[in-house]
């Protein structure tokens, strides 16, 4: 029994770093209709700038956070406006090719700069950790932050989409880009926005993921990426609480096939999750139903 | 029968046809007086392999009109069928050409009926949907393959899942779970790379000139319109979906057969990227385009090997300026231009 | 449709013209070509970048002595066996002479394929599965899978054999009474140790009590092995992996307060000088290895030395296992004897067919012993499979100790 909540807490803390990628995700998409493929590489690049900050430069844990936001935001809004911006009025094929090739861009361009070696990401709370029944049920700092940080993230964010003049003007161009157009909302300027977001929250989910499994490599962010893609369509893509719910959802299936099914084939039961729920409900578990006209 | 061929052909698929047997004509002679470098040598048949991909996908995503971004999954079930029929059938069959075929057909075969286990409740779904579910199911074919394992000996075939359970006295491992098929006979050959390559394409332009081409392509372009005067939207994508993945089959039995030995994760999201890559850069629904994308980017990163540590980040920056350059409006009416000016100077 | 035409021809000319270009360039030799393929780009290629360097630094030696010259060149092969192939062709266009096989196994098993067609010598520092070699019976099915290649050497131990080492040397030191057991299995390594030890330990009476696996996918969390091994009260966990999976499952198992004892094999040397790695995690982990970069001897010191000049870190094993490669081929040349021609210069044009006979003749010659980094008095037989002792070693104070 204790194993099983060990289990379980380990699948919410990972659901939780699920969660905050695939905000990344579902947000890009439901403004830019447009699958992110860079978005795992940008979680990659935030966790090695917090890396050299911590390790190299002996800085505090937060600011190493903080320089990670930083330049993943940079990043991020670079690549929207040199590789995604020219690319508006094309098919969304030729976007998810682009996204593609800058993914294989940043992860080349960390192998030459950093090399493939396996880092070590530094252990930034020295594994404390909360330890109960003597010992049989842990919980370690590391997820209670995660967990908190999901959390904390979603609660702004839906503040912030809901509340604020900006979050209105994304929820517009999400609904129809030329009627919000028409009503004096900058497009372009929504979409950068969007993806300066994304993008920071991928640095917070970069870090978050390496202080909970610390090997750090140039791929580092594409497994996850696929699977927080999964989340975000699991819970309905588009849709921010079913961001959180597949991300959390899917983390908990896979800790739990590997701890009660079998390592190897916990990926497949992920999937295979996945498949069953796109049947049953064909937008996702929270997903809008759209109905199609001619 | 005879009207499968008499069918009316447009002009540009007989160029095709040719295009692809003068190369395989000057390549066949280069190779035979020696003049290809090994490299070169070593690629035909894998090229001939990616080109039938390719082709096969182009099928899905520019005459379908849906997004798969598990295409490898297929090619993965034709590859191991394959490699597991052709090992198995050494002894009955000693003919390499025969047992090729015959095991072409089984890897076909398989990988169809996957594609019908597929498809059936994958095309329900839309868009990035499906995409996805593509992925999911690329994924769990090699999951599947990964954890199966299976050994020949006088006794029989032997087959297990996730451990291996039993053992033999003499015989063969076919497939070993993770570590794939080893000692792979090589029997695939250029010419019959270029033999499937030619079938492909007669199958493929059948298809696109029939009345269930039509109707494919009619669902694409509108679903709704198209479902409004009686196509029947299941029967027809599941035809275009399942001819694709039969190809994709075949394609991969020809790429297991020419290698020494071939892993699960080999065909992994990568791959089917990979292939995605060579249709969207080939042009959609234009099968000319995709051999020619398949086949160059092929060899692409090996004529690169000059660059050394730098040859994929080329790779990355090549493949979005050319994305990039294809899609701008103001370079694409600079080309359509040039084109006009030259037609007006001809007549 | 004219336009297709054209690019179809263009692209014809364009081709052909390439492949003149690359078939031809006969010039004679003014060194002994030694070609390898590895992971110089990707996921693997610290392993591939380790042998590329280590094998420069034995060249460069052995060309500084002024005797014989070598050139070697390696081409990159991503971990991908058809791209090993191709990176393999790519050398006999080169004109490669001796190959230094291939760095990682997968590959390793399909480049010695080419190279047993081609008759030219193989000499892997680490491709280590038993495929690579042939003619070794797969020890849960009994069943010899791929033939022997007789052209194919191996400078690291084989993977079956050491997984064996390993069950023999824990059963006989009786280092735990409950053994759990953590391995890659869509790794030949790792599978190949593995499937030994288990066959082994059975037979010596070792009690397995869990069995866990991961995959490349699932390589980053291992929250549910290490659970299972504390679950089934396991006090040694055998870790037949690379030491980048054993750091993460070492912090794992502190975290939730595990201490079993850990035993590994040669690849996890290196975790040691892993960037960011808390060394005392390792305290008490054993492992057999052949190489220990901060021994005492003249040879091993030079090397680190000069690697870490050279390259900024401190060399593995791979490196060890292929530096002793080039100098073990000096050595079976007879420190280039075997080459001279009657005027003093060196017969550098001799095919590879003629390198290839002569070598294996030498390697297996009944006199023929090695002493490099990874061992003394190695020697070879007709089955490819070298023979050294494995080194056991504990981690005290972050460094080796020999048990």
């Amino acid at each position: 029994m204790l194993s099983f909540l060990n289990h379980l807490i380990n699948g919410i803390s990972l659901g939780s770093i699920y969660a905050i990628i695939a905000l990344g995700y579902t947000m890009v998409y439901g403004i830019a209709k447009m699958l992110n493929f860079a978005h795992g590489d940008i979680i990659m690049v935030g966790a090695y700038v917090c890396f050299f900050a911590v390790s190299s430069f002996q800085l505090h844990p937060v600011v190493g956070l903080l320089l990670a936001i930083i330049v993943c935001t940079v990043l991020g809004t670079l690549i929207e406006k040199l590789a995604y911006k020219p690319l508006r009025q094309a098919t969304s094929l030729a976007v998810l090719i682009t996204a593609i090739g800058v993914s294989y861009f940043l992860q080349n361009a960390a192998q030459l700069l950093w090399t493939s070696n396996p880092k070590l990401f530094p252990d930034i709370f020295n594994g404390a950790a909360i330890k109960l029944f003597d010992g049989e049920l842990i919980i370690t700092v590391s997820t209670l932050v995660t967990i908190a940080a999901c959390i904390v993230i979603m609660i702004l964010l839906t503040a912030f989409i809901d509340k604020s003049k900006t979050g209105k003007a994304m929820r517009a161009c999400s609904e129809d880009k030329g009627a919000a157009q028409l009503m004096g909302i900058n497009v372009n300027r929504t979409i950068s926005i969007t993806f300066a977001i994304g993008s920071a929250l991928a640095a917070v989910a970069g870090v978050l993921l390496c202080t909970t499994y610390p090997s750090l490599v140039p791929t580092t962010g594409s497994m996850p990426g696929i699977k927080a893609f999964t989340a975000a369509v699991f819970g309905g893509i588009g849709s921010v609480p079913g961001a959180l719910l597949g991300g959390i959802l899917l983390g908990i299936i896979e800790i739990m096939a590997g701890a009660y099914i079998s390592t190897s084939l916990s990926n497949a039961i992920v999937f295979a999750v996945l498949i069953l729920v796109l049947l049953i409900k064909p937008t996702g578990l929270l997903g809008k139903q759209i109905r199609e006209k001619v | 029968m005879k009207k499968f061929f008499t069918s009316k052909m447009k002009k540009s698929n007989w160029l095709v046809y040719a295009g692809v047997i003068l190369a395989f004509v000057v390549f066949q002679v280069m190779s035979g007086t020696g003049a290809l470098s090994s490299t070169m040598e070593g690629q035909l048949v894998p090229v001939c392999a990616y080109v039938v991909m390719a082709l096969s996908l182009n099928l899905t995503v520019g005459v379908l009109g849906e997004l798969s971004l598990g295409h490898a999954g297929f090619m993965s079930i034709g590859a191991f069928t394959g490699a597991v029929t052709a090992a198995a059938l050494e002894g009955a069959i000693p003919n390499s050409g025969l047992r090729l075929l015959v095991a072409m057909i089984m890897g076909a075969l398989l990988a169809a009926v996957a594609g019908v286990l597929v498809g059936v409740p994958v095309l329900r779904l839309r868009g990035d949907y499906l995409a996805i579910v593509t992925l999911a199911f690329g994924e769990i074919i090699k999951s599947i393959i990964t954890n199966l394992y299976i050994g020949m000996d006088s006794t029989g075939l032997h087959c297990s899942f996730l451990n291996l359970n039993f053992t033999m006295q003499d015989g063969k491992m076919l497939l070993n779970g993770p570590m794939g098929v080893t000692g792979i006979e090589k029997i695939s050959t250029f010419l019959s790379g270029f033999l499937l390559i030619m079938v492909t394409l007669v199958i493929i332009f059948n298809l696109v000139n029939s009345r269930s081409g039509r109707a494919i392509m009619a669902l694409r372009d509108n679903r709704i319109a198209a479902e409004s005067v009686g196509i029947n939207v299941t029967k027809y994508k599941l035809m275009g979906f399942v001819i694709s993945a039969s190809l994709a089959g075949a394609a991969g039995t020809l790429f297991a057969l020419s290698q020494n030995t071939i892993m699960a994760n080999k065909f992994d999201f990568n791959t089917s990227i990979l292939v995605l890559v060579f249709v969207v850069l080939g042009g959609l629904g234009r099968m000319w385009g995709s051999i020619i994308a398949a086949a160059t980017l092929t060899v692409l990163p090996e004529l690169l090997r000059e660059f050394s540590d730098y040859r994929m980040l080329v790779y990355a920056i090549v493949l979005i300026l050319i994305m990039l350059a294809t899609n701008n409006p103001t370079l694409k009416g600079w080309f359509a231009r040039i084109f006009k000016r030259k037609g007006a100077e001809k007549e | 449709m004219k336009k297709f035409a054209k690019i179809v021809c263009l692209l014809t000319v364009l081709v052909m013209a390439l492949c003149c270009f690359a078939g031809c360039g006969e010039k004679t030799n003014d060194a002994i070509k030694l070609g390898g393929t590895g992971p110089l780009t990707g996921g693997a290629a610290i392993y591939g970048n380790a042998v590329n360097n280590a094998a420069k630094i034995a060249v460069e030696e052995i060309n500084a002595l002024g005797g014989i010259q070598f050139e070697v060149k390696y081409e990159d092969d991503t971990h991908d066996p058809e791209k090993a192939v191709n990176a393999y062709n790519s050398l006999m266009d080169w004109n490669m002479q001796i190959c230094l096989g291939s760095v990682t196994t997968k590959p390793g098993e399909a480049t010695s394929v080419e190279a047993n067609e081609d008759h030219i010598f193989y000499l892997t520092p680490s491709a280590s599965s038993a495929n690579v070699l042939g003619g070794v019976a797969d020890p849960l099915t009994g069943v010899v899978d791929v033939e022997r290649k007789d052209n194919v050497f191996q400078m690291c131990f084989m993977d079956p054999s050491q997984g064996k080492a390993s069950a023999e040397y824990i059963s006989s030191q009786k280092l735990g009474e409950k053994i759990a057991i953590i391995y890659k299995n869509d790794e030949v390594y790792s599978t190949g140790i593995y499937n030994s030890f288990k066959l082994e330990a059975e037979a010596l009476g070792l009690n397995i009590v869990s069995t866990t696996t991961f995959t490349d996918d699932t390589d980053t969390d291992f929250s549910v092995q290490v659970a299972a091994a504390k679950d089934a009260g396991a006090d040694l966990v055998f870790l037949p992996m690379y030491y980048e999976y054993a750091a993460l499952i070492l912090k794992e198992a502190k975290d939730i307060g595990y201490a079993p004892k850990f035993f590994g094999v040669d690849g996890m040397d290196g975790i040691l000088t892993m960037d960011g790695f808390d060394t005392s995690l390792a305290e008490g982990v054993m492992l057999l290895t052949p190489f220990n970069a901060d021994a005492e001897d003249e040879r091993t010191k030079a090397f680190v030395a000069k690697y870490q000049e050279e390259y900024g870190e401190i060399p593995n094993q791979f490196a060890a296992d292929a530096y002793d490669c080039v100098y073990a081929i000096y050595q079976a040349l007879d420190e280039g004897e075997a080459l001279k021609n009657e005027d003093g210069t060196y017969n550098y044009d001799i095919t590879a067919t003629e390198l290839c006979d002569m070598l294996i003749e030498a390697f297996t010659a009944s006199d023929f012993t090695f002493s490099g980094l990874t061992g003394e008095n190695m020697t070879w037989t007709a089955d490819g499979a070298v023979s050294k002792t494995p080194k056991g070693m504990v981690i005290q104070n972050g460094a080796y100790v020999g048990m």
